[in-house]
């Protein structure tokens, strides 16, 4: 699980590396470490792992123990548009997995895996609590209820045409800041 | 304590009670109009924060004056998001609207407040009787409901320490710390409390066994990992009251003789983290958290602790393990948490509801608590009710309320004119009940004994189209996932539990298959030992015994009656219906499975179809020509033309 920073993730965990100190090195405090590296690096990179080992002096495999057994952790790094489809029991008996199934077609990856582009994240949560509204997926933060399989092509060609919009806009900004 | 000290903490208390009920009457006299905009996670989700900022900006645009009010969740959750506008000026009362959208929002100002027309078309009822408006107190969803725990969810900011203190928070606090512990827990467990985790342990027992401990200190755990899929009142009562929790915290913790104490909260609540985090330094601030609360000799230090997802660690000792740092695999009992948990420490885990119930219950007396509900489960119960019903969301209803009153009063039946087939209830430890069992009454001992539970109190409505074969496999598959490990049986078991559920959803299932699914379930129910393996075979082994004709078609005919089982089911045209001039199945389909023949018959290539349904929407309801089918070899055969190039691509 040998991955290669970005240079903002190699910024990020210098951050973490100051942040460790202001933790104890109590046992209990792994979990509250692991959210703390999550949240800056928005996963767990081996490096990092590393790092909340010697911390507080425990083997690195005690740590990955610790944190592959939790759903929150991830050890890939997420897409910039990260999309969680929600498997709750309401969205299931309303098709949810069907949802999910086209959002893995569309973009050519299994759930779990990120876009060879990091672009896009396809995640499965088991219920977001938006019950009523089943079933749903979340895109970055929003949440999109009702949906349906010909909503999902709509929504991801929404993000690629905004995303062109704003390559175009940086483009035309260049030449005239230069 | 000293009756000294009794005058103190009871000045201490005044004090902040005068401001707290300064800021309401401010706010309530100033001479404007009110609108209350509810703001928990499933108002936000329905875009309640597009509708505040709807209302902000209409306001300024019409300059008009009001106060906006945020609030928690008033439960009603099919009618997100929810706004409560009173306008005293118009001559109506306070007007409960549902579904206010942004524009909806700008109307409402422009009209209502700028005009004083309230709208009666978008009107859903006003909050109290009057002459004018039909009351929403006359619908069954309002005046069935007994709300104790969430009395105050979605009338308060949950922000605000003041406003839950101006409507008498905090005062039971100041009661009990005027008691004599023991006086405390005698009430509660006179009351008749059960812990509202699941499991209905007596809460004052709990309490009592903790106190007995001889050990200087102790722990008081609030457990909020509520992971079950499909319910999420906890989350909703963090989120719109968290003071409550705090209190009943507080109580607990003076009760028992600790000093520490922990919210255990899942990490997917952001919201209700943060709230939760907010109201601990208000309380800290006001000096009714932290060191001498109040002037007494009492310490309470709360703290969060975030859950990192796993839906074992709702079971005591594996969120013990949890805090701790380990692997949150669950423990052998006894040592009972309550004589050796958290560090060893002698600990005291409560639910959300348990905790919420006891300032109630200490305020008004365990008596009153008792009139509530039935003999052996007193109080109310809060569910969460979603899936195939009308009126979706959180009740609170008095135990012993049938399902029937529940699902068709209450929630407002089914809808699409489809016809009830089951209910799950107590998420995946719970059971799958028919339409025989609609006469049960709801409380901790008549579930369990039909072989459901009460669980946490996630409650899943199922019409006529819900496969329950496809439902037990999506339970165990949930289950599989979030088993620990430790068990063989709950580990390997719930595995091959899941690969027989399949081969039955698939059509491939073997001769003697339900009698392994039966056989092995009681296996996994005997060799494991926490709650979640005793309780994974709960789905198969009820809808096993309510649905078994349905098992037993997927089995034999390789059919699935409910057309749900996506392998045992196919799509076709019905070419008498079909207009074939019209391509909306076809231009809709997302993996372009829909094909036309040459003298416009369509159909449907099997291959490709992977039955999402689409079509069937899509195809406009003046021809409804899509037919589904089960099992698949019902279609009848249309010849796909062979592929041409088309022009211009």
């Amino acid at each position: 699980m040998n991955q290669e920073l970005t240079e903002e993730e190699k910024e990020a965990l210098k951050h973490v590396v100051e942040k460790l100190k202001s933790f104890g090195k109590k046992r209990g405090n792994l979990i509250p470490i692991l959210q703390m590296v999550q949240n800056n690096l928005s996963y767990l990179p081996s490096r990092a792992i590393k790092l909340v080992a010697q911390h507080l002096d425990i083997l690195e495999t005690e740590v990955y123990g610790v944190a592959t057994f939790y759903n929150q952790f991830r050890f890939h790094p997420p897409g910039k548009y990260p999309i969680k489809v929600c498997l709750g029991t309401a969205c299931h008996v309303r098709a949810g997995d069907i949802i999910l199934e086209n959002f893995e077609r569309k973009l050519e990856i299994p759930e779990g895996q990120t876009t060879p582009d990091r672009k896009f994240s396809i995640e499965r949560v088991a219920c977001v609590g938006c019950c009523a509204l089943a079933p749903v997926a979340i895109i970055d933060e929003t949440v999109h209820g009702h949906m349906a399989p010909s909503k999902v092509e709509g929504l991801i060609l929404r993000i690629k045409i905004q995303e062109e919009m704003e390559e175009r806009e940086k483009r035309k900004n260049e030449p005239g800041q230069s | 304590m000293s009756p000294d000290n009794h005058k103190n903490i009871d000045m201490k208390f005044n004090n902040i009670r005068k401001e707290a009920e300064k800021r309401r009457a401010a706010f309530q006299d100033a001479p404007v109009p009110k609108i209350h905009i509810g703001m928990a996670t499933c108002g936000i989700a329905s875009g309640a924060l597009e509708t505040q900022k709807a209302f902000e900006e209409a306001l300024i645009e019409n300059n008009i004056e009001a106060q906006i009010h945020t609030v928690g969740c008033f439960g009603h959750c099919y009618a997100e998001p929810v706004v409560i506008i009173d306008h005293p000026d118009s001559g109506f009362p306070p007007i409960f609207y549902h579904e206010v959208t942004s524009g909806k929002a700008k109307m409402l100002v422009k009209l209502f407040l700028g005009g004083g027309d309230p709208r009666f078309e978008h009107v859903y009822g006003a909050t109290e009787k009057n002459d004018l408006i039909p009351s929403v107190t006359d619908f069954s969803r309002f005046n069935q409901e007994k709300r104790i725990v969430m009395e105050k969810c979605g009338h308060i900011d949950p922000e605000d320490i003041y406003d839950y203190i101006a409507a008498g928070g905090y005062s039971t606090l100041v009661k009990a710390l005027k008691l004599d512990p023991e006086k405390i827990i005698r009430e509660i467990t006179r009351s008749g409390l059960r812990g509202r985790g699941g499991a209905g342990f007596p809460t004052g027992r709990k309490w009592k066994l903790a106190k007995s401990v001889k050990e200087q200190e102790k722990i008081v755990i609030c457990n909020a990992d509520e992971g079950d899929p499909g319910a999420y009142m906890d989350r909703t009562i963090l989120e719109s009251n968290p003071h409550q929790v705090l209190e009943g915290m507080a109580i607990c913790a003076y009760a028992v003789g600790a000093q520490k104490a922990l919210v255990y909260i899942r990490s997917e609540y952001p919201l209700a983290v943060k709230l939760v985090t907010t109201a601990i330094q208000q309380a800290e601030k006001l000096g009714l958290l932290g060191k001498a609360i109040l002037g007494s000799t009492f310490d309470l230090k709360i703290d969060v602790f975030q859950g990192s997802g796993a839906f074992v660690c709702g079971e005591e000792t594996a969120l013990i393990r949890s805090v701790e740092g380990y692997r949150g695999m669950p423990r052998h009992r006894p040592p009972y948490p309550v004589q050796k948990g958290l560090w060893d420490k002698p600990t005291v885990i409560n639910n959300v509801k348990t905790l919420a119930s006891v300032p109630p219950i200490l305020n008004r007396g365990a008596t009153w608590y008792r009139a509530i509900g039935t003999q052996n489960s007193p109080g109310t119960a809060i569910f969460s009710i979603v899936g195939n019903v009308v009126h979706a969301g959180l009740v609170e209803i008095p135990m012993g309320v049938s399902l029937r009153t529940l699902i068709f009063d209450i929630c407002g039946g089914i809808p699409n004119n489809k016809k009830f087939k089951a209910i799950q209830i107590g998420g995946p430890s719970g059971g799958c009940l028919n339409e025989d069992f609609l006469d049960t009454p709801i409380d901790f001992d008549s579930l369990t004994e039909v072989g459901a539970m009460m669980g946490s109190g996630g409650m899943v409505v199922m019409d006529e189209d819900t496969c329950m074969v496809e439902v037990a496999r999506y339970f165990i598959d949930f289950t599989q996932k979030e088993s620990c490990g430790k068990c063989t049986f709950c580990r390997i078991g719930t595995y091959h539990l899941l690969k027989i559920l399949e081969r039955l959803t698939k059509g491939e299932a073997l001769e003697g298959d339900l009698e392994l699914l039966e056989t092995l379930s009681q296996d996994i129910k005997a060799g494991s030992l926490c709650g979640l393996g005793k309780t994974a075979p709960n789905p198969v082994l009820t809808s096993l015994k309510y649905f078994r004709d349905e098992y037993e078609a997927h089995v034999k005919e390789k059919r699935c009656p409910a057309l749900m089982c996506r392998a045992l089911t196919a799509f076709y045209f019905d070419l008498e219906l079909c207009a074939r001039g019209c391509d909306a199945c076809a231009t809709c389909c997302p993996v372009d499975a829909v094909f036309t023949t040459s003298n416009r018959k369509k159909g449907v290539d099997q291959e490709l179809c992977v039955k999402c349904g689409e079509c069937l929407v899509a195809c406009p309801p003046e021809y409804d020509a899509v037919r589904k089918v089960s099992p698949p070899d019902l279609v009848p055969n249309i010849e796909k033309p062979p592929e041409k190039k088309e022009k211009g691509r």
